[in-house]
């Protein structure tokens, strides 16, 4: 290990990327109200896992009231309270932009099961 | 002011008790040797001359083994002057730590930028350049570099094309986020000039 991968993993969080492209995932986010803090829930798929160590980042995408929403989360910021599966998807690339330009069924993603391999 | 010689180990990330990201740059810093007082009297100014680093003694002109060996410090790689005004405290042979530094002061950090080569005015001036399309040939190129008849010459000064970093760069104020006295580590918020592996003064802000 490199003296920056160990100086890195003093700061990490205690977090793995236990999900992969494809999957729907729920991430918890911090939300600061004031004296009050709160979880946002923010559900939807994985089309990116980009980085490593600190500096990797995941996408999630969702499709709000008819208008799609992508947001892209540190996973080892504190904002994020915790990341859940939600469900796992099948899915034969890392990048999954293409589900940008499909609405409805077009832009679903085909289940995998949870104990199979490499899910391709 | 005081200083410390230091090795760039290289860039990441850390996130602040508001959880926004801070880049960072880490160093392996000291412990360095004070190899020699400089002295108003002596020397005419004020200075703590520091060593860091190793390497091998036949590896080294004569004359510097020799001035190594006068101040106990053989196989000294770098060495680098820091301006003191009182340097009361320090004496030939002390080693300075990061504990010279504290979290969240500010310090000032000299490096060599990385050599970029012969470079064009685009990269070495940031000129905009042509455009790429539309029938046009000239995409890098400078453009007029001045009038005719009158001056005949090229004003002294113009930017032009030429040999581009490689070359002795201060940032300054930067931020100490942290340390670690026992590991020799600190980090800073914010880049700093060279390569990984590169070696660095860091001194406190003037």
């Amino acid at each position: 290990m490199s003296v920056l991968e160990r100086f890195e993993s003093r700061f990490r969080l205690e977090r793995k990327v236990e999900f992969r492209p494809g999957d729907t995932v729920r991430v918890h986010v911090r939300v600061v109200e004031g004296e009050k803090e709160r979880a946002q829930l923010f559900q939807g798929v994985v089309i990116n896992v980009r980085g490593g160590g600190m500096r990797q980042t995941f996408t999630v995408r969702k499709i709000s009231s008819g208008i799609g929403v992508e947001r892209t989360f540190p996973v080892h910021s504190p904002g994020v309270a915790k990341i859940e599966v939600a469900r796992t998807g099948k899915v034969r690339r890392a990048k999954l932009f293409y589900l940008r330009g499909r609405t409805g069924k077009a832009a679903k993603v085909e289940e995998r099961e949870k104990t199979g391999g490499d899910g391709a | 002011m005081i200083g410390l010689l230091a090795k760039k180990i290289g860039m990441t990330q850390l996130f602040d008790e508001s959880g926004r990201a801070v880049p960072v740059t880490l160093f392996s810093a000291g412990p360095c040797k004070i190899v020699q007082v400089k002295t108003a009297e002596r020397d005419g100014y004020r200075a703590l001359q520091l060593g860091y680093g190793t390497r091998r003694e036949k590896c080294q002109t004569a004359p510097v083994r020799g001035h190594l060996k006068k101040h106990n410090a053989v196989g000294t790689r770098f060495l680098r002057e820091v301006r003191v005004d009182d340097a009361g405290p320090y004496q030939e042979g002390q080693d300075l730590t990061v504990s010279l530094f504290e979290v969240g002061s500010r310090v000032d950090v000299i490096g060599t930028s990385k050599g970029r080569g012969f470079a064009g005015v685009v990269k070495r001036h940031h000129f905009s350049g042509g455009r790429e399309t539309h029938g046009c040939v000239t995409h890098k190129q400078p453009g007029s570099i001045g009038a005719s008849a009158y001056p005949s010459r090229v004003i002294k000064g113009k930017k032009l094309p030429g040999r581009m970093g490689g070359a002795r760069v201060t940032v300054k104020n930067l931020e100490v986020v942290g340390l670690d006295a026992e590991q020799n580590l600190l980090w800073v918020r914010g880049s700093v000039p060279g390569a990984p592996n590169g070696m660095v003064l860091i001194r406190t802000k003037k």
